[in-house]
């Protein structure tokens, strides 16, 4: 078993299945994509990982660790962090800021000692100004700390999500469409960037990717949904070749359904 | 650009809209009822100054809008003024020609003199004339440039307020001779300002205020140059002389301004909780004066010598009780909605604030909280023998209290914790996905926001001196919210300045009493249009309002400073 494993996993909401006895088993320090048309479950997977839905049936594991029954914070907190497919940053707060509210797991402050400004909480602060600081240059954003983060342009929000998200020290990272939006330089950047996660800090990257140059160009293993279910997986040549794969996203013979679904 | 047909349709619609605005505070009596409060003898009266300043807004708007040169938007000016005009004289001859009063009881002969400078419907014209040359001088306010438009602007807000003030002002001048008489004789003759008095008042504000501008820079370039030491230094002289005058004013204001500056600092109390829990926290917030209600009753029942007291404490000990019951109280509060979100959260909030004020008033639980005759015989305070009998002395508990409120709701803020506040704010399900356990920061959020307006109901009890339950309505929880959005959401100066306008502005001029739910409506109206971040927004907020380019690097600037310490 990987570092993250889902079993028969299966989410519906009412009559809608959308994710189907899904078996999933991500490698650590592996980079794995899941792909498959819109509707496909790819988000709901995303959702349910990190406790933001609980599936109706089937498991998870972390680490070993079931996470089924775990509220979005304690899951954060066993090490898996996430991006989202539309910005989710906090609007109204600094780029610091946001990235200090990364670290608030691993934060020890506690309100009494915030009013006192006790010497722990001020070293504890001290050594999270300088860890945000040193986060913002590692994803190319030196000197942007006292901008509010709605003010940033898009492609640097979508980088200050990661350092968000990197700043919780995730061992897991789930990447959601990472180069949305992106014109080809931009997303061979952030292609490289997100190998550096996994080369220098040793992150295990989860990515949902429509980009199929990105996907083919940096995942190990690609996992392949389609109405909720998974219907190949393999290394990119692999699923490339896969008859079932041209077939989600062309359409069979018979008719033209799948894409748009 | 639209043809010009249509542009000036729009400058008379738009002075029309001012027109009926005019038309709309006569009608109400405001006009007639500021009149009572002559701003300078034989000149203007406050009730005039109303109408003066709603054509000086038509002028004002027409001429910023679109384009043209000087002579076009004076011209905007005059159109939108005279049409402003237009609708009081409008108003004027429906007036004479029918009895108006039997619907606006307000439409009165008075009335009708002041707006027709006592001509009556003779005085037509002259109103609409009036309307545009006061269009014109709003249009020539926007084309003087800012060094002339700023002393100009200095001077007249400093001549109109101290003569709104001057009662107020003619009370701490007092005295038979020294420099404070002399002040006085300069400026007032005993039965207000007269005109000799406001010209002075005018030309000494707009010099001042010339030079100042003028100076500025090389003021700001010597004190730059100073070593750092002397800087802060200097920093600090300023703040204590802010601090001596401020702890002087009870004493020089009298009973009265006393009693209002009492007010101010307990809304500023109430206002710093909620704030926490709005402005911070994101959690709205309608009930908010039952933890006033809860802080109040604590101390009175824990203070007091008359039939309900329990215990016949002093207020010192009974105020960290009154704390942790209202610290308490926020925590249960919150329990049971936890998972209730915007406009529902608002509604339970909203009920909240009525169980307490109900449970206080029953019958049922009368024989401990006294139902509707309340809880009497509260003592003061006092140290040692010195009792803070009343407003003059009580304001230093509160402005004591409110200083170290203040400080630690700073302090919570630049927290982990206030953080964590800010993030849930923003967006509630990414800031679990922080990791951040919301069931525990938003009951802080309820508790430590319940505890500051706590403090505050402390302070009310023993400076009333007995407590009801009818002190606890609604409209104390709406004024709370209302003074922290015109402050500023999430701004610590903010809730002060808020205060001192909503609070204790309409408590200095009395006439505003009645209209005093009008003004708010129309405050916050014109917040949200003209400056939605507030009167003092949250310094983020300011930096991007500003335009400035945030400090370059990460090493500067108030991030920074926290870093530091």
């Amino acid at each position: 078993m990987g570092i993250l494993a889902s079993q028969q996993l299966t989410k519906r909401f009412g009559g809608l299945i959308a994710l189907s006895e899904l078996d999933l088993d991500v490698a650590e320090r592996s980079i794995h994509s899941i792909i498959g048309p819109n509707g496909a479950g790819k988000t709901t997977y995303f959702n349910c990982v990190t406790g933001f839905y609980r599936a109706e049936e089937g498991r998870t594991f972390f680490n070993g660790q079931p996470i089924d029954t775990l509220t979005p914070d304690k899951i954060t907190q066993l090490g898996i962090a996430r991006t989202y497919q539309n910005i989710r940053l906090f609007a109204n707060m600094t780029c610091l800021e946001n990235i200090l509210v990364g670290m608030h797991p691993h934060l020890k402050s506690s309100w009494m000692g915030a009013i006192l400004r006790t010497p722990a909480t001020r070293q504890d602060e001290a050594q999270a100004h300088e860890e945000a600081i040193r986060l913002l240059q590692f994803v190319g954003q030196r000197g942007k700390g006292d901008y509010l983060a709605r003010n940033l342009p898009y492609g640097e929000q979508r980088r200050l999500e990661v350092a968000r998200a990197l700043a919780s020290r995730p061992k897991l990272l789930l990447l959601d469409e990472p180069t949305a939006g992106m014109n080809p330089r931009e997303s061979m950047d952030t292609m490289a960037f997100i190998r550096r996660l996994r080369d220098e800090l040793g992150i295990t990257i989860l990515l949902i990717e429509h980009n199929m140059r990105v996907v083919m160009g940096i995942s190990e293993i690609i996992t392949v949904l389609d109405f909720g279910q998974k219907i190949a997986e393999g290394t990119p040549d692999q699923v490339r070749n896969d008859p079932r794969v041209i077939e989600a996203y062309l359409g069979t013979r018979r008719g033209v359904a799948g894409v748009g679904a | 650009m639209r043809s010009d047909r249509g542009s000036w349709g729009r400058v008379i619609s738009g002075g029309l809209i001012f027109g009926a605005a005019a038309v709309f505070v006569s009608l109400v009596g405001m006009v007639e009822a500021l009149g009572v409060r002559v701003i300078v003898i034989g000149v203007i009266d406050f009730g005039r100054l109303l109408l003066l300043l709603i054509g000086l807004g038509a002028g004002y708007q027409a001429a910023r809008r679109g384009g043209g040169g000087v002579v076009i938007a004076l011209l905007r000016g005059l159109l939108a003024g005279a049409a402003t005009g237009a609708g009081l004289a409008a108003l004027l001859v429906l007036g004479s020609e029918v009895n108006l009063r039997g619907m606006f009881i307000n439409a009165s002969p008075a009335l009708f003199e002041i707006i027709s400078f006592g001509r009556g419907a003779a005085g037509v014209p002259l109103v609409v004339a009036a309307g545009a040359v006061v269009g014109v001088l709003g249009a020539a306010a926007t084309l003087l440039p800012g060094t002339v438009r700023g002393p100009l602007g200095a001077g007249v807000t400093a001549t109109i307020v101290i003569g709104l003030f001057q009662e107020l002002l003619q009370i701490i001048l007092q005295g038979e001779e020294g420099v404070r008489a002399a002040i006085r004789q300069l400026i007032f003759v005993p039965e207000g300002l007269p005109p000799r008095g406001a010209l002075e008042v005018f030309v000494v504000v707009l010099v001042a205020s010339a030079l100042w501008r003028s100076r500025r820079p090389v003021v700001r370039g010597w004190i730059s140059k100073r070593p750092p030491r002397t800087q802060r230094l200097l920093r600090l002289l300023g703040l204590l002389l802010a601090v001596a005058v401020v702890l002087v004013l009870p004493a020089a204001g009298g009973l009265f301004v006393s009693q209002v500056l009492v007010l101010v600092g307990l809304y500023t109390l109430m206002g710093l909780g909620l704030n926490l829990e709005v402005g911070f926290a994101g959690l709205l917030d309608l009930g908010f004066v039952a933890f006033f209600a809860i802080g109040a009753y604590t101390v009175g029942l824990l203070t007091s010598t008359g039939q309900y007291g329990v215990a016949h404490w002093s207020f010192w000990a009974a105020v960290p009780v009154a704390l942790v019951v209202s610290l308490i109280a926020g925590f249960l509060f919150g329990l049971p909605i936890l998972r209730i979100r915007g406009d529902y959260l608002a509604i339970a909030t909203l009920g909240f604030g009525e169980i307490i004020r109900l449970l206080a008033l029953s019958d049922a639980l009368r024989p401990w909280f006294g139902g509707s005759q309340g809880i009497l015989a509260v003592p003061k305070p006092n140290i040692g023998g010195f009792e803070f009998s009343g407003p003059m002395q009580i304001f230093y508990i509160t402005l004591v209290s409110s200083a170290f409120i203040a400080f630690v709701a700073a302090r919570l803020r630049d927290s982990r914790l206030g953080r964590a506040w800010m993030a849930m704010r923003e967006d509630e399900d990414v800031a679990e996905a922080m990791g951040i356990n919301l069931i525990n920061v938003k009951l802080l959020a309820y508790g430590i926001g319940g505890a500051f307006a706590g403090m505050g109901g402390a302070i009310f009890a023993a400076l009333l001196g007995s407590i009801f339950p009818h002190s606890f309505n609604l409209l104390i929880s709406i004024n709370v919210l209302a003074l922290i959005i015109v402050g500023g959401m999430g701004s610590l100066p903010g809730v002060v300045v808020g205060s001192l306008f909503l609070v204790g502005l309409p408590e200095l001029l009395r006439e505003f009493s009645d209209f005093r739910f009008l003004v708010y409506g129309a405050a916050l109206i014109i917040m949200m249009q003209v400056k939605p971040a507030g009167l003092w927004p949250a310094a983020a907020v300011r930096r991007e309002l500003l335009k400035e380019e945030p400090v370059g690097a990460v090493t500067e600037g108030p991030v920074a400073e926290r870093a530091e310490a």
